[in-house]
């Protein structure tokens, strides 16, 4: 277990690493942010002042060193054009983030498990025949335009919710449907396949044959054992509703991480987008990692695997 | 190994295309997504001979026309025009060019990386193996599209225009990242195939490394290739407009699908069609495609069930 920790532990490490390294000098060919600052009339000295000020007249080694000191420190510079720090601009924003994600979580499961539980006891029933549909669309519908169809429906036709930010407690839901879709579709089709699985085994034929009543076998019996892979893959795509948010939030200007993302790219305010970035990755790699371990110490077969 | 001679030695597990069961299984074609491949491919194929009008130039005075089915529409424009009166019908046909560009030449890239290094780091195993197996785990836990739209928005505007320029550019950061599913998956197999008795006796017989690879271990996973990369062909298509709809992806006025959906965004109300359109495009494709793919490796390959969660 030990082991398994530790290599897991160093994966993890190495990846946000390697992450900031790419980011940073991705950054930094992007463009020269001076340009965005000075206007054209500006001396070459006031220009070598504002380099030097911003710490850009320093060689590239240098500057993704001090960059990655300051980094653990958790100090991600000043943005160049909101005038604010990073860290700062990061933990405002972080919470809608994280409250999307954790909203598209709970719609994926919410949906997903029923009806895939419900599709598993009718075999080529309408319902299943509704579940397959709902699957396959899932997997195949680009995100941003279920996002926008959703948007137009509900928000533009019916106007039911408003059709962006978050001034609302009902602005939530669109953008959760948007970036839980994908995971509805996969826990459905988990569901479904665990179930009959499991309604296959020895132990719900026993409990069948001792008479307890199929709403109890099912639910009850049955469900639980049914419930893991779902539950494992939930976890594996716990990260990944976290990064996903950037498409979300992009089409409905939720105001989280992943607009500020956007953001930072557009201004090519670099010291933002290395911060965002980092952020992202770090919540996606640490949620990773965390389920692998949660996983690792209830399931012995991972572990030697 | 052979100790025993009157036991049967071990053959190649599957000729590579298995034609006799695929004819058998004629009858469960899946006709509709081969259809919609076909046209899709066509389209691409054909654009600049096919496509009624210039993607790229619009009629101002046909601005946000609909379809030719609703009132207003016109038999000119079967899907409609856009915001600058460029026909719809037009810009998806040649936008089904872009996405088969993109993904054949991704996965072509990709796929051959990740096969080559595949094949090397199952066969040899010990440090090569280590070492590319690290590095697909790394690449593995790297949120793609968050990188993606940082190193096209870096370097995008400066890439080389002889290397494609910004499409060329996401080739390669695409390509970057879909290799290690293959890499991962061939050397599952390549671990399995050199077990077995045909493997050694080639070996015996004097066949060097490079021609028991190629001969005798390679066609043992075509059939695992076709399946994983007519699942991964959506996929990448999915990925791609999602850069584009960013505005990280293929750059206008070429008509890409995503960035069709992108500007369509904003005329919803007025004109829900120039975002529906180009979404249901990208829908159907990657529908047929994930259909098409589960039928290849139910027919195929039934081990890889696992495959379609991806």
């Amino acid at each position: 277990m030990q082991r398994f920790l530790l290599r897991r532990l160093l994966l993890t490490i190495v990846t946000l690493w390697l992450v900031s390294v790419l980011i940073f000098f991705m950054a930094r060919i992007s463009g020269d942010p001076t340009t965005l600052l000075i206007d054209d009339y500006a001396s070459a000295s006031t220009l070598e002042d504002l380099k030097a000020s911003l710490g850009l007249d320093k060689s590239y080694p240098e500057q993704y060193w001090i960059f990655l000191k300051n980094a653990v420190r958790g100090d991600f510079g000043v943005s160049i054009v909101q005038k604010q720090p990073v860290g700062s601009l990061i933990i405002q924003r972080l919470p809608a983030t994280l409250y999307l994600g954790l909203m598209a979580f709970v719609f994926s499961l919410a949906v997903g498990i029923p009806l895939g539980v419900l599709s598993s006891l009718k075999r080529g029933s309408l319902l299943d025949q509704v579940g397959k549909a709902i699957a396959l669309i899932g997997q195949s519908a680009p995100p941003f335009w279920i996002g926008i169809m959703l948007m137009f429906f509900f928000a533009v036709r019916l106007g039911w919710v408003a059709p962006s930010g978050r001034e609302e407690t009902s602005s939530i839901i669109l953008p959760a449907i948007t970036l839980g879709w994908f995971n509805v579709a996969a826990n459905l089709r988990l569901m479904r396949s665990a179930m009959l699985d499991v309604m296959d085994t020895e132990y719900i034929k026993l409990a069948r044959a001792k008479g307890v009543s199929s709403t109890a076998v099912i639910w009850q019996h049955a469900l639980r054992n049914a419930l893991i892979p779902p539950l494992t893959f939930a976890g594996i795509t716990l990260g990944g509703l976290i990064t996903g948010s950037l498409v979300a939030e992009t089409v409905f200007a939720w105001p989280g991480l992943g607009q500020l993302a956007f953001l930072a790219v557009r201004d090519s305010d670099y010291p933002l987008l290395q911060g965002v970035v980092i952020a992202f990755a770090a919540a996606y790699l640490g949620t990773a990692f965390l389920v692998d371990v949660f996983y690792a110490y209830v399931d012995p077969r991972i572990r030697f695997a | 190994m052979a100790d025993n001679p009157s036991r049967a030695i071990q053959t190649p597990p599957s000729a590579p295309f298995r034609l006799a069961k695929l004819l058998r299984r004629v009858r469960r074609w899946p006709i509709i997504p081969l259809l919609l491949l076909s046209l899709v491919v066509f389209s691409g194929v054909t654009a600049p001979w096919i496509a009624p009008e210039n993607p790229r130039k619009g009629d101002l005075r046909a601005r946000m026309l609909p379809p030719a089915w609703l009132e207003g529409g016109s038999a000119d424009h079967l899907l409609g025009t856009d915001h600058l009166g460029r026909d719809i019908f037009s810009r998806i046909i040649h936008g089904a060019r872009i996405s088969l560009i993109v993904a054949g030449v991704t996965l072509g890239l990709g796929g051959t990386t990740g096969v080559v290094l595949g094949l090397l780091a199952g066969w040899y195993g010990k440090w090569i193996d280590e070492i590319i197996m690290r590095v697909v785990d790394i690449a593995l836990a790297i949120p793609l599209v968050l990188v993606a739209l940082v190193m096209v928005v870096a370097v995008g505007q400066s890439f080389p225009s002889e290397l494609g320029g910004q499409t060329g550019l996401i080739i390669l950061v695409l390509a970057g990242f879909f290799w290690v599913r293959f890499a991962r998956l061939i050397r599952g197999e390549v671990l399995q195939l050199k077990t077995l008795d045909y493997v050694a006796l080639a070996k015996v017989a004097g066949a060097t490394t490079p021609r028991i690879l190629a001969v005798h271990i390679f066609p043992g996973v075509i059939n695992t290739l076709i399946v994983l990369a007519t699942l991964q062909v959506g996929f990448v298509i999915l990925v791609e407009s999602t850069l584009s709809f960013l505005g990280a992806g293929v750059p206008p006025p070429t008509p890409a699908w995503g960035s069709m959906v992108a500007e369509g965004r904003d005329f919803l109300a007025g004109a829900w069609w120039i975002a529906t359109m180009p979404g249901l495009a990208i829908l159907l494709t990657v529908m047929s495609l994930n259909l098409f793919g589960d039928w290849l490796r139910d027919s195929l390959d039934p081990r890889l069930r696992q495959l379609a969660t991806n």
